[in-house]
């Protein structure tokens, strides 16, 4: 199993929001955590990438056969997990190219490898930055700096495509796009998926999952997992709301 | 190019320490310790100087003597004592005519310094003048200059040389009654460099001064003066550094530039004097003065420094902005780490019409460090029209150190519009833990924004000078991390 | 008039008669001191006197500060001290009708006077009165004697520094001023206004002293005049100590009007403790020297300070504003604004200081000083200083100088509006943001009134006051709607 997280609980200023949280995600699969705002899904995310304020008091997080909880978030990157951040951050002075750059050739230090030669780098940005349309003028420009909602988006997909993660996580990729860009990042990441790699993506809607279809839908209230299903769960979801979950649960505790 | 440049800066911040701590050992010509009219005349007298020059010295030694060190910049540290410190102190073997001759210990030097004066000869085709201690020892390029009717030699053979240049422009902007180290400066000091650029000649190379303080309790008192006639252009360089050494070392230099109309001077500075250890001991006081004088009508003046090395730096390269329509820059990012300090910024002095300044300055502070930007706008009552903007930035790394801004500005003309801006950061854990989760450790992570956050001043800098300094932000702020 | 006045009044004279040696006001202020300490100090409690020691000690062995000196290289302080003055030694008698001299009438603006004539207290309701929403006020020198302890633990704990030459004399020398106790959760409901009057026929030097006391939870807002009444010379040198108590609101307007050839030093000590909001407003429309060294210090976290001036300045007058804002705890935050219009001859000096102390993390302050320079004559030094040792925090600051939008006058003039009214909106439009951070909208309007005076170089005085010198003037209206601009 690529990723395997066991009993996992997660606190944020001494305030339990993961209460007891089991996923197991395998190579080739596509997991979609769904659930309404605020039961957890974004500090899931926080947690599995190592993000500082975000504490585990308990449970386990295996990746690759290790468990990474006391891993430094750098580390779990390298091993080959990605985030794709609700709100990418901005890095005045930092060109993309530079910091792309700077992060594969952290990564390949990490696999024991000597730095990409400049040659083959920058034909690696090339092709990338067409899976997912990106216009050559953004990786000259500082990180996510004067970007657009939509474009910042499509960059962390580019920056996923770079660094070939065997895991990536979308956090709410969807939100504030439009249908148009909503297509190109599903593009991107539908040509990036292979048998080797697996996702996690977090969305509060369904839409996004018209383009990516999910092996796997998990239903997130109140800290935990409630409900897992296939893909027809999430149109399920779609159609009723969240209320007859928020009863079902309830009603079982 | 970008990409590789990058790359290599960061490889250099794993290795760990001052690089440049190394002493090399030259066998040297010194003055007994000590400052009084003999060792004025004793340094006079060594370096075979005309009457006028040993009057202007001791006019000046007369002048400080009446002086008290000033206290007023936001430093602190042990009284100096001047009888203490070695005014003249000069590698043996002089007089070079070709590079054969120099000692192979003082090219070693070089050599460990990364600026192969024969390299940097073919490749670079950049000019260097080598000042160590207190003696120019080669000056690279000369024939080629001179077919431009540049002069480019040490301060001292231009003395020889050029009598009436000098006599002419020295002191002309920064008088030896300035200051405090601009007095003692004129009363001791060594050598230097010296350019002149005549009229319409744009100096088709970048002139350059690598200044090395190597003898042990030596004081490094250099000289540089740049004189620029009507229309020419000059991009000139100067990087530094000093030996390892636990006792505090002086340096107290005077740069004077003269721009006459339209004529355009560029100074560069990469300062890399020691910085102290982690503990604070030793490190070079880095006391200088620097004035440029737009005389002439729409010339400009425009300073870079990259202030990264001494453990204090009390500067302000400034501009006098005495002719209509001139134009003074200074664009600057000082690092401070461990025990270090600096007071350091800039004077825009408005005198003439329509002048412009633009003042853009970052200050990175970590460790137990002190950084203070100290700048003063000055708009005098002709000054119609006259414009300035700064932006004094400072970002702090770590609980321990301190940023601090101190402009001063002074309008006594209606007509000029005066604006000044500040902030103060961190950097921010979301942009560390972006870059983490992109696996780029948080070492890296720093590096790599605080190079973004110097880059405005950086891409001022000629390329040469651009390289090296970005590995020094990074070397220097090694270790900040907490 | 003189006539009547049986109080003592110490000349201090430059040269004597006697002598043809000068003497300076120094030593004649340290030789009016030694002779009547006694009387100076009656009522202290052991701890004010032995205050008083030191701070005469500081001044006699300092005096007053030159121009050699960091802090007051911009502000011609020895000709303001270079006069003969005269310094009362008791409490000042007015022939002038007090009621009527005091009465203030602004509409929409309910307050209670506390009136102070030539620095002495001057109340109808006595020396020491509580008021009906339970607000304790009086005169300094009676309170020192009903609440010995309540002094004994804060006079004087402000201003504790003896680097500042004024603050020493007026700790040393002063009798009398104004004292304000704001009990625990008490809400004044009316703005207490201290109105502070210059009227003798001579040239004076006056000492006063505030002391103001918000316990935790309590609420006031002040206003301080500071008014001439005539063309003599006067130079009032004040303290004010200011203790705003956990979760306390306290805002300050202080309203500066004195004649061309007053000169006024105003310190004011401001300590915040946890969760308390201040707000002091320095509007500063006629004054010869001026010189306001303010110091705000956020010593309890979650405390935050809003420090606004605004000067309008004109022929050959001076303004210093000194300010300093000390962030001592972790997460309070600040916000420091002065606006300043210079015509004429005049000069300001601006220097403000943000401090963050070590530890101090999470704060956020902010400074700004504009100016706008309206003739080639006038002149503007500012210095706004930042010095932080904290990293998590956000300052920053910015200073101005510059002219009238001249775009922005074109546009109105193409509207159809006079060079002159056009003028006046832009220099209204700028200094409104000063305005519009007055919390009490009827002493915002007044306000709003006096700067638009002031701006058509009218002296800006209430109404139905004495003081002004001319008729009541009309409404003013400008000929476009403000809020637009």
């Amino acid at each position: 199993m690529l990723l395997n997280i066991k009993n996992l609980h997660v606190e944020i200023d001494g305030k339990e929001i993961i209460k007891g949280l089991n996923l197991g995600v395998n190579q080739g699969e596509v997991h979609a955590i769904m659930g309404p705002n605020g039961t957890g899904k974004s500090t899931l995310a926080a947690a599995i990438t190592g993000r500082e304020g975000y504490e585990i008091t308990a449970g386990e997080i295996w990746f690759k056969g290790t468990n990474i909880v006391d891993m430094e978030p750098d580390e779990r990157a390298n091993l080959g997990i990605f985030l794709s951040f609700q709100y990418p951050v901005e890095i005045p002075g930092v060109s993309m190219t530079n910091f792309m750059r700077t992060a594969i050739n952290a990564k390949r230090e990490y696999q024991g490898l000597p730095p990409v030669p400049a040659g083959e780098f920058l034909k690696m940005m090339e092709e990338k930055k067409n899976l997912v349309e990106i216009h050559s003028k953004l990786t000259n420009r500082s990180v996510n700096e004067g970007f657009s909602g939509g474009e910042k988006k499509r960059n962390e997909i580019f920056q996923m495509a770079m660094l070939e993660p065997s895991l990536a996580i979308l956090d709410e990729t969807d939100s504030g796009l439009d249908i148009d860009a909503l297509k190109v990042v599903a593009k991107g990441v539908n040509q990036l998926k292979s048998g080797e790699n697996a996702f996690v993506i977090i969305t509060h809607y369904q839409r996004l999952l018209d383009y990516i279809v999910p092996d796997f839908v998990h239903v997130l209230f109140d800290g935990k997992i409630v409900k897992t299903g296939g893909k027809n769960l999430a149109l399920e979801l779609e159609a009723k709301g969240y209320e007859w979950i928020k009863e079902q649960h309830l009603f079982e505790a | 190019m970008e990409v590789q440049q990058n790359d290599n800066i960061l490889e250099q911040v794993t290795t760990s320490d001052y690089k440049y701590g190394f002493y090399t050992d030259i066998e040297n010509d010194m003055a007994p310790p000590g400052l009084n009219e003999d060792i004025v005349r004793f340094i006079s007298a060594k370096k075979e100087e005309p009457e006028w020059m040993l009057e202007f010295r001791l006019k000046a030694f007369r002048h400080w003597q009446n002086l008290s060190e000033p206290g007023w910049a936001h430093i602190q540290y042990p009284k100096i004592n001047y009888q203490d410190i070695i005014y003249y102190a000069a590698p043996k073997k002089k007089s070079l005519a070709s590079l054969d001759e120099v000692d192979p210990e003082l090219l070693d030097t070089f050599n460990k310094l990364g600026i192969s004066l024969e390299e940097q000869k073919m490749l670079s085709g950049v000019a260097v003048d080598a000042v160590i201690d207190s003696v120019s020892v080669k000056t690279t390029f000369q024939d080629t200059l001179a077919k431009h009717g540049i002069i480019f030699c040490s301060f001292s053979e231009a003395v020889r040389e050029h009598p009436e240049l000098v006599k002419k422009y020295m002191g002309s902007v920064v008088p030896y009654t300035d200051n405090y180290f601009a007095a003692l400066n004129s009363a001791v000091f060594s050598d230097g460099s010296f350019c002149f650029i005549p009229a319409g000649v744009r100096c088709p190379l970048e002139l350059s001064t690598y200044f090395r303080i190597n003898a042990a309790n030596t004081g490094q008192f250099e000289r540089t003066l740049i004189v620029a006639e009507s229309g020419s252009y000059v991009s000139y360089m100067e990087g530094c550094t000093a030996p390892q050494r636990d006792e505090n070392q002086l340096h107290a230099a005077i740069v004077e530039i003269v721009a006459m109309d339209h004529a355009e001077v560029k100074y560069s500075t990469v300062q890399n004097w020691y910085p102290g250890d982690k503990e604070g001991k030793g490190g070079v006081y880095n006391f200088v003065t620097k004035r440029g004088l737009c005389k002439g009508r729409s010339s400009k003046i425009s300073w870079t420094q990259v202030e990264t090395g001494s453990s204090i730096t009390w500067k302000y390269p400034s501009c006098v902005l005495m002719g209509d329509n001139s134009v003074g820059e200074f664009y600057s990012v000082a690092v401070t780490n461990n025990f270090q300090q600096a007071d350091t910024g800039t004077k825009m002095i408005h005198i003439g019409k329509n002048t412009r300044s633009t003042v853009i300055s970052k200050g990175i502070s970590a460790g137990r460090s002190n950084n203070a930007y100290r700048g003063l706008v000055k708009i005098l009552p002709g000054a119609v029209n006259a414009r300035n903007f700064s932006q004094c930035d400072s970002l702090l790394l770590g609980d321990q150190c301190g940023a601090h801004t101190f402009p001063y500005i002074e309008a006594k003309n209606e007509t000029s519009i005066v604006e000044h801006e500040a902030t103060t950061s961190k950097i921010s854990e979301d942009q560390l833990f972006y870059c983490n989760q992109r696996g780029i450790d948080t070492e890296k992570a720093i590096g790599l924004i605080v190079n973004g956050y110097a880059k405005e001043v950086l891409n001022k800098l000629p390329m040469e000078f651009a390289v090296e300094a970005q590995k020094l932000l990074a070397i220097t702020l090694e270790g900040s991390v907490g | 008039m003189s006539g009547s006045r049986s109080n003592i009044c110490l000349k201090l004279s430059m040269k004597t008669k006697e002598t043809t040696q000068f003497q300076d006001l120094e030593s004649l202020l340290t030789a009016q001191f030694e002779q009547h300490s006694e009387r100076i100090a009656e009522g202290d409690t052991p701890a004010m006197k032995s205050l008083r020691m030191k701070h005469f000690e500081a001044f006699k062995a300092v005096g007053f500060p030159d121009s050699s000196h960091e802090k007051w290289r911009f502000t011609d302080i020895e000709s303001a001290l270079n006069q003969d003055f005269c310094h009362e030694l008791s409490a000042s008698r007015s022939d002038r009708n007090i009621e009527e001299l005091f009465r203030c009438e602004v509409h929409n603006f309910r307050s209670e006077i506390i009136s102070v004539l030539n620095g002495w207290y001057h109340s109808e309701n006595g020396p020491l009165f509580t008021n009906e929403d339970g607000v304790i006020y009086g005169s300094v020198k009676a309170a020192k004697i009903a609440y010995p302890e309540l002094f004994d633990a804060r006079y004087g704990h402000l201003a504790h520094g003896t680097a500042n030459s004024f603050v020493n004399l007026n700790t040393a020398m002063v009798q009398d001023g104004v004292f304000i106790y704001v009990p625990k959760g008490v809400e004044a409901s009316r703005t207490l206004q201290i109105i502070k009057m210059i009227d003798r026929d001579e040239n004076v030097f006056v000492q006063n002293r505030q002391l103001i006391i918000l316990e935790e939870g309590s609420k006031l807002s002040l206003m301080h005049c500071d008014d001439s009444i005539n063309h003599h010379t006067s130079l009032v040198n004040t303290v004010t100590e200011v203790f705003v108590g956990k979760n306390a609101h306290f805002e300050l307007y202080k309203l500066q009007n004195l004649n061309d050839a007053s000169g006024l030093i105003n310190n004011t000590f401001i300590s915040q403790e946890a969760g308390s909001n201040v707000r002091t407003n320095t509007l500063t429309f006629n004054c010869g020297m001026i010189r306001n060294n303010i110091e705000v210090a956020l010593n309890g976290p979650g405390a935050h300070a809003d420090v606004l001036g605004l000067y309008l300045m004109d022929k050959q007058q001076h303004v210093d504003n000194q300010i300093r804002i000390l962030h001592n705890a972790a997460h309070c935050t600040s916000n420091e604004l002065f606006k300043g219009i210079l015509d004429d001859e005049a000069t300001a000096v601006f220097n403000g200081y943000i401090y963050v102390k070590r530890d101090a993390q999470k704060t956020n302050a902010y400074q700004n000083n504009k100016n706008i320079l309206l003739k080639p004559t006038a002149r503007i030094n500012t210095m706004p200083f930042l010095e932080i040792y904290a990293d998590d925090v956000k300052c920053s600051h910015g200073a101005t100088i510059g002219q009238l939008d001249q775009e922005a006058m074109f546009y109105l003039r193409s509207r159809g509006i006079s060079q002159s009214n056009a003028r006046l909106l832009l220099m209204y439009a700028f200094a409104a943001d000063v305005i519009n951070m007055i919390n009490i909208e009827g002493l915002k309007s007044r306000i709003d009134d006096m700067v638009k005076k002031r701006l058509r170089g009218e002296l800006s005085v209430c109404e139905k006051c004495v003081l002004h010198c001319g008729t009541p003037e009309k409404e003013y209206h400008f000929d476009i709607d403000l809020s637009k601009l």
